[in-house]
């Protein structure tokens, strides 16, 4: 097999970082050191993200390298990544795993669907996106976005986590 | 493939009981084929044909007046539609003589409130209590349900009761399994979906085809193009109208990318769950490399939205045949190091006699696709339902087994005939245009695709231009009841590998 083609590392976005930072200094919040631990919560996805949520974990983008992993269990979690519109019938689910997922926590909304719904606005089933029944640190935007775009996203967190 | 021929007649050959009655009850045309709206009782006795004569039941659903039952007639290469009028909220279940059937009718009777007389599990199925109001597809709106207790309350006293979901696992799809246990040793499986319903046929209806054609798109990413695909072919043969020839080949080219790249990504999740590290690498390599070859072609990694009814979204972009056939070289190169690490002692040992779906229980399931053709069943769409493959026929890979191993055999086997199927498609490309306007007329249709997890049918009844009703099958709605079955023989420890193993989906069949 031929040398994995690993991806130029890409700046994190700036923007991203400090409106991050000064979140989490307003909340005068204990940091976490330089590795985020991921638990994905579903909550009605296409599995659209999915997929591209796994090819982060590719030669390609490895995001194992910039400390960030997904794990099983929101006890372990740092960061909640919600994909996904947020289903009546997920709701419960969602507020559980934030329940059990230790402050300090981040939620990432990825994907349209998470951000507010996306086509799914107006469905009996479907209330919008993850702000509704949780509070959103970031949103990552697409139908599904890159995994360059997710990536980037995480290492402004893992930034703004680490300033 | 033959077009228009009135198919009922081929219920009533071996069907003298009901075929009598089918032969004289009104024929709707329901492209390309027939549908028998009948009695109640013929209805039912269709059911009985049905199963003594082991027809598969391909789907089963409703609209504001009817229910509709599709059966699969394998010797004359046809599906059967028949449907009969709902009074007063019921209808014969065809779930005691067809237990396929059962799922669907809690589906439909969550809704549309139809009540299916005789039925083997009255138990609501999509509706968890959560809407703010029950039957959502019935004409008028009805106060919410209750929450209900789905399982023996008692079970948990007498046995180890495992459940895994709705939400679990690292990167998973949206469903709970319920495993009751004996030691290590599954006694039960049970599966909740509908966790990720999203209310997809309402937000179809009364939509154009081309504006409803995101819903169908979005039901299943892994299968965006095969449902778009049916969906657009439904679209299309209700309104009389086709796509042009160059954009059905390059469907053909989507559809065989989408295989490789969803038969890519089990095996590099296979890999990783069995500790194969050198699998996961390499297929994950491999279908990143694909699935940048599809943006440069086709504009988006997934090719969602890229089949449109009445054709294609956009043509295939300069360059893009060219970064389509480098990324299949890269493949053909590393097929042959996939097979050599499947047939390794680490996997094999590993996949070899776990989550064996074969014989009957196989058969009765329905399920077609690498869970079918691994266990015998050689089913597939494409060579006698999708007119696109006419041409360029392709050989369809079976195995006998039936387990874990020979899916990921029949997977492999796939992928290089993909790979000779867009290549071949690539090559003989015709020209003119991608896409057609359609006309705002109406008509009703049933058009299938093949998945990568199997066969795909979309039944649509459009009315002046307009969506009236509409019912996508996809696969999971067999296949999760063949795993309930495979599982009920294996280990809790297996549980997640047979799940991946059959590629279990949710979105698709939770609309
Ligand atoms: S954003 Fe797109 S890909 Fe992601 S869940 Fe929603 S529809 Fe699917």
């Amino acid at each position: 097999m031929s040398t994995p083609p690993t991806e130029p590392e890409e700046a994190a976005d700036t923007e991203m970082i400090a409106s991050l930072s000064a979140r989490l200094e307003a909340a005068a919040q204990a940091r976490l050191g330089r590795s985020l631990a991921i638990r994905h919560v579903n909550t009605g996805s296409c599995n659209g993200c999915e997929l591209e949520l796994r090819a982060l974990s590719n030669v390609f983008y490895d995001l194992e390298r910039f400390g960030l992993r997904f794990v099983e269990s929101p006890r372990q979690a740092d960061v909640l990544l919600v994909t996904g519109p947020l289903t009546r019938n997920l709701k419960a689910a969602l507020e559980q795993a934030w329940d059990a997922t230790p402050d300090p926590k981040w939620v990432i909304a990825v994907g349209d669907c998470a951000v507010d719904g996306g086509v799914f606005k107006g469905s009996y089933a479907v209330l919008g996106g993850t702000g509704l029944s949780v509070p959103v640190d970031l949103t990552i935007s697409g139908c599904p976005p890159q995994p360059n775009r997710i990536l980037s996203g995480l290492r402004a967190l893992l930034e703004a986590n680490a300033a | 493939m033959a077009r228009g021929r009135d198919y009922g007649a081929i219920m009533t050959d071996s069907a003298p009981t009901a075929g009598g009655t089918i032969g004289a009850s009104p024929a709707e045309t329901c492209k390309p084929w027939h549908r028998h709206d009948l009695t109640a009782a013929d209805w039912a006795a269709t059911a009985r044909d049905a199963a003594a004569q082991s027809r598969v039941l391909l789907a089963h659903w409703a609209d504001a007046s009817r229910v509709y039952a599709l059966f699969l007639d394998i010797d004359a290469n046809a599906a059967v539609p028949i449907s009969t009028a709902v009074e007063g909220g019921a209808y014969p279940a065809l779930s005691p003589l067809l237990p396929a059937a059962a799922l669907y009718e809690r589906m439909i009777a969550d809704l549309f409130g139809y009540r299916a007389d005789g039925a083997i599990d009255p138990r609501p199925w999509l509706d968890h209590g959560t809407w703010p109001g029950a039957f959502p597809m019935a004409p008028r709106a009805s106060p919410p349900r209750p929450d209900f207790d789905r399982f023996d309350p008692g079970e948990q006293d007498r046995h180890m009761v495992l459940s895994i979901g709705p939400v679990a696992g690292l990167i998973e799809e949206a469903a709970h399994l319920r495993l009751t246990l004996d030691g290590p040793a599954i006694l039960g499986a049970e599966a909740v979906l509908g966790f990720t319903h999203k209310g997809t046929l309402g937000l179809m209806r009364g939509k154009s085809p081309r504006n409803a054609a995101r819903f169908a798109a979005r039901l299943s990413a892994d299968s965006t193009v095969a449902h778009s695909i049916a969906f657009a072919a439904a679209a299309e043969a209700a309104l009389d109208a086709a796509a042009p020839p160059r954009a059905q080949r390059l469907r053909v080219i989507m559809l065989e990318t989408e295989r490789i790249a969803v038969h890519l990504d089990n095996l590099a999740e296979i890999g990783r769950l069995a500790a194969a590290r050198s699998v996961s690498t390499l297929c994950g390599r491999l279908r990143e490399t694909l699935l940048r070859a599809s943006q440069s072609a086709f504009g988006h990694r997934l090719m969602m939205d890229c089949v449109v009814p009445g054709g294609v979204g956009a043509d295939i972009a300069d360059g893009g045949a060219g970064a389509l056939l480098r990324a299949c070289a890269d493949i053909a190169a590393g097929l042959t190091e996939i097979r050599r690490l499947h047939d390794g002692t680490a996997l094999a040992s590993r996949l070899g006699g776990l989550g064996v779906a074969s014989g009957t229980v196989l058969a009765a399931s329905g399920a077609g696709g690498v869970a079918g053709r691994a266990g015998g069943r050689a089913f597939d769409v494409r060579p006698a339902f999708m007119p696109a493959f006419s041409q360029m026929p392709p050989a369809v890979t079976i195995a006998a087994a039936g387990d874990a191993a020979a899916r990921q055999a029949v997977r492999i086997g796939e992928i290089g005939e993909s790979l000779r199927l867009i290549g071949g498609a690539l090559d003989a490309l015709p020209a003119g245009p991608v896409a057609l306007p359609l006309p705002q007329t109406s008509g009703e249709a049933i058009a299938c695709a093949e998945s990568s997890r199997g066969d795909i049918w979309h039944w649509l009844r459009i009315d002046h231009g307009q969506i009236a009703a509409a019912f996508p099958r996809d696969p999971g709605w067999a296949l999760w009841p063949l795993a309930e079955s495979v599982l009920k023989t294996a280990m809790a420890e297996d549980a997640g590998m047979i799940r991946t193993s059959f590629a279990l989906p949710a979105s698709g069949m939770d609309l």
